[in-house]
């Protein structure tokens, strides 16, 4: 099945129920029309990661009817497909795209949204801004050094003139974007890094051309220029690193479904999308379908995994009558529902509304480098002040010491101080990505580093949501009988049943499937029933609950075999919470699930504390409790009842197969099995913190150096580039420091063996 | 010194045609595909591409 990667196949067969291939209604509605008949479909494709992939996806979609071309990105994992809709003789259906891209390799294809372009279109921005400035920069600098070595009089000035023109248009390409920034900020009386940027370019700029007009020695151009070079680099580099980790968080499966399949009272079957189903409206949902939206059960029955939605793991019965919360995933049996809600008013915008509450505390957390600049700012423009003032009320000369201040401002400019922070965070940020951890942005490093607490999530985030057989009971025969049965249905207990089962089954055909109960089998020796205890023997009693799920075999109402269940731990949680622990972090859980469930985890786990039964405001509650008692805490979880926590929370990280609004609302994702993700991801991120802070000390150290030269007036522009450049230098060679770091616990061979699908090789090899 | 009028020049236009040459590059997407790029060289395949 797959191209070149063993032990995907597994991984794909286990899913592939739950992860249904995009339908044709929401490839026609997420198809871009390019006019004559022609459409183009993208799709992402998380498992692509070689060159036979491409070949094999390419090859198989060229193969497909209708398609005029084909190609894969392998840096961004999507596939870009131009077809024809209507029209001359031969028209594609969009089905086959992801059909065929199955066959060839075994990979899922997803839809994802339109606002990465807008990304995209940013970042070519910021790098021909690069280009322009690297060109002027480079241009000026030539110039430069030949007035340094001693050019003077008209060919000087002739220079000077030509630098004035090729730094002119580059402040502007090149400087927009500090401007926009800097100008942002102070229409709400607020200062940042780029104030003093965008102040002194412009008027070291001003002050050049000043002097080039008056014939002057001294001229700028190269600072500007070079200074806007550096500081854009550290601009496209932060912006890349977000980037890179977005987009792989948004192409992965998507959560909410785009279209609902309504009932017509006529009988007849239309998609629409979703936000036009209306409450009234009949709803059909097919066994392996997610909920689109509120509503209650018309007809039919199934098995509903609410696990996503509250956090319970065991699956609930439906029948007419009940409701039903958009997001859930029907199991075994399709239903019609009527809908209660619109998409706007369902549970799922309710969990948004909370969200939304919940972000203020984290809203007004300030950036490092915004705290350093509404110190270094201020300090700095009150200095080139002073330097106006003093030599203009003792040396009498306005005009020199106006040029002095600004040689100040021009000196302090903080280069190293712009690079100190993005540099470190960039490098960090790719040593997290070669262990699969994705950071969307600076804050939530800098935000990890000083955190007290840990709270987990229970289902999803200790465990894999997925049950597995502790313990069976029974004679070898009733066994291989049970997993015969198992093998019928999909309901996530019978399937863990029937791959627990290693050796030959009895072939039984005639299974039935009662959504709630269990599943019958009649054959020629009776009726064998495989279910919960109450559906296969009731005249017995049932035991005590311990926390984990009974499953037992009867023929004829007499109990044969007996099994239990209980959620897969997830790899690597026992040493996660012991390393954390040994950071001296207290190590909390919160979960929506039923008590006994939760205690037996968290006994097993050797948590400091635990609380079950939440619901989501429960959980944002118990965040809030704590920041109060002025704790700092990381909040890991992956459910949609997790995600308005996640938002509270101090900073939260999600695994990367957390429903779409959880990632959505955690700072960072991790893309292993392994829960290691944690105390790595708090190791790197403490080690960027310290790192940052040394460069602030060495950049303030180089300032303490410079500044009283340039106060004294003895600044030169040569003297300004060389500090310029070597601080720059220091402070860069200074982060890649973070390289070297070796974590004292050897982490990758566990993340190794867990088990590989397509999202855990994406992070190894991009 | 009056080589100077050729020279700048010269050195201008150089660099502007690297320059000219970068931006060039990247809208025709010569970047959008760094990794596939990669791969694609090493494909045998003899058909050309649609």
């Amino acid at each position: 099945m797959s191209c070149c990667a063993p032990g995907t196949e597994g991984a794909l067969e286990l899913d592939g129920a739950a992860r249904a291939l995009p339908s044709r209604e929401e490839l026609m509605l997420s198809a871009r029309d390019l006019g004559e008949g022609r459409r183009q479909t993208d799709l992402s494709v998380p498992g692509v990661h070689c060159g036979a992939c491409i070949t094999a996806i390419e090859g198989a979609l060229r193969g497909v009817e209708g398609v005029e071309k084909a190609r894969v990105n392998l840096s961004t994992k999507r596939v870009s497909i131009v077809w024809r809709a209507e029209g001359t003789g031969e028209a594609a259906d969009p089905v086959r795209f992801a059909e065929a891209i199955q066959r060839a390799t075994g990979y899922d294809s997803h839809l994802f949204g339109e606002d990465l372009e807008a990304s995209d279109r940013l970042r070519a921005d910021l790098i021909r801004g690069v280009a322009v400035t690297g060109f002027a920069a480079a241009n000026i600098m030539l110039l430069s050094v030949s007035v340094w070595s001693g050019a003077d009089a008209s060919t000087r000035d002739l220079f000077h003139w030509i630098s004035a023109m090729i730094a002119a248009p580059a402040l502007v390409y090149g400087g927009r974007f500090f401007y926009r920034s800097a100008w942002s900020v102070l229409k709400h009386g607020r200062t940042n890094m780029d104030v003093p940027i965008a102040l002194a370019i412009t008027l070291s700029y001003a002050v050049s051309l000043w002097e080039t007009l008056h014939h002057g020695e001294h001229a700028w151009f190269d600072a500007t220029a070079s200074l806007l070079f550096f500081l854009l680099i550290g601009r496209t580099l932060d912006h890349i690193m977000r980037d890179r980790a977005r987009s792989a968080i948004t192409g992965l499966a998507r959560l909410a479904p785009r279209g609902a399949l309504v009932v017509q009272p006529d009988g007849s079957r239309d998609y629409r999308p979703v936000s036009e189903v209306v409450p009234g409206d009949r709803i059909a949902i097919a066994a392996g379908d997610r909920v689109p939206v509120d509503g209650i059960v018309l007809s039919g029955e199934s098995d509903l995994d609410v696990s996503i939605a509250t956090g319970e793991s065991v699956p609930v019965a439906v029948r007419p009558g009940v409701a039903v919360q958009a997001g859930t995933v029907s199991l075994t049996g399709s239903l019609i529902v009527t809908a209660t809600a619109t998409a706007r008013q369902s549970f799922l915008a309710e969990i948004i509304a909370l969200m939304e509450a919940a972000e203020g505390g984290r809203a007004q957390y300030r950036r490092i480098a915004d705290r350093a600049a509404s110190i270094y700012a201020p300090a700095v423009h009150l200095l080139a002040i002073l330097t106006f003032l003093g030599w203009g009320i003792l040396g009498g000369d306005w005009k020199q010491a106006l040029l002095i201040a600004i040689a100040v401002l021009i000196i302090t400019c903080p280069c190293a101080l712009g690079l100190a922070v993005p540099v470190v965070q960039v490098v960090a940020a790719g040593r997290l990505f070669q262990h699969g951890i994705m950071v969307r942005d600076g804050s939530a490093m800098e935000r990890l580093a000083e955190i007290d607490t840990v709270i987990f999530d229970k289902t999803g985030t200790l465990t894999l949501g997925r049950p597995r057989l502790i313990e069976a009971r029974g004679k070898p025969s009733s066994r291989a009988m049970a997993a015969a049965i198992a093998a019928h249905s999909r309901h996530p207990l019978s399937r863990a049943l029937h791959a627990a089962h290693a050796g030959p089954v009895p072939l039984i055909e005639t299974v039935r499937e009662l959504p709630g109960q269990g599943l019958l089998a009649e054959t020629p020796e009776g009726t064998y029933r495989l279910g919960s205890r109450a559906f296969a023997c009731p005249e017995t009693v049932a035991q005590a609950d311990s926390g984990a799920s009974e499953v037992v075999l009867s023929l004829n109402g007499d109990e044969l075999a007996r099994f239990l269940l209980e959620d897969t731990p997830r790899p690597g949680a026992e040493e996660a919470v012991a390393a954390l622990r040994a950071e001296g972090l207290a190590t909390l859980m919160l979960s929506g699930d039923r008590r006994t469930t939760v205690a037996a985890m968290a006994e097993h786990l050797d948590l400091d504390g635990w609380k079950a039964e939440l619901s989501p405001q429960g959980k944002v509650e118990a965040c809030n409790d704590l920041a109060a008692a002025g704790h700092r805490a990381l909040m890991v979880g992956d459910g949609i009842n997790d995600a308005p926590a996640l938002s509270a929370a101090h900073v939260s990280m999600a695994p990367a197969t957390a429903a779409d609004i959880g990632r959505q609302a955690a700072d960072i994702v991790f893309l292993h099995d392994g829960l290691d993700a944690v105390p790595t991801a708090l190791a790197i991120s403490r080690r960027a913190g310290r790192l940052i802070r040394e460069n602030f000390g060495l950049a303030i150290g180089y300032n303490m150096i410079a500044v009283p030269f340039a106060m004294a007036g003895y600044a030169t522009p040569l003297l300004a580039s060389v500090a310029m450049s070597t601080s720059s230098l220091i402070v860069i060679v200074n982060a890649l420091r973070l390289n070297r770091f070796r974590r004292p616990v050897a982490t990758s061979g566990r993340a190794g063996q867990a088990p590989a699908g397509p999202v855990t090789r994406e992070a190894k090899l991009a | 010194m009056n080589m100077l009028i050729y020279l700048i020049p010269v050195a201008l236009l150089l660099g502007g045609l690297g320059l000219g040459a970068f931006l060039w590059s990247l809208r025709n997407g010569q970047y959008e595909d760094l990794d596939g790029a990669a791969w694609r060289v090493l494909d045998d395949d003899e058909t050309p591409r649609a």
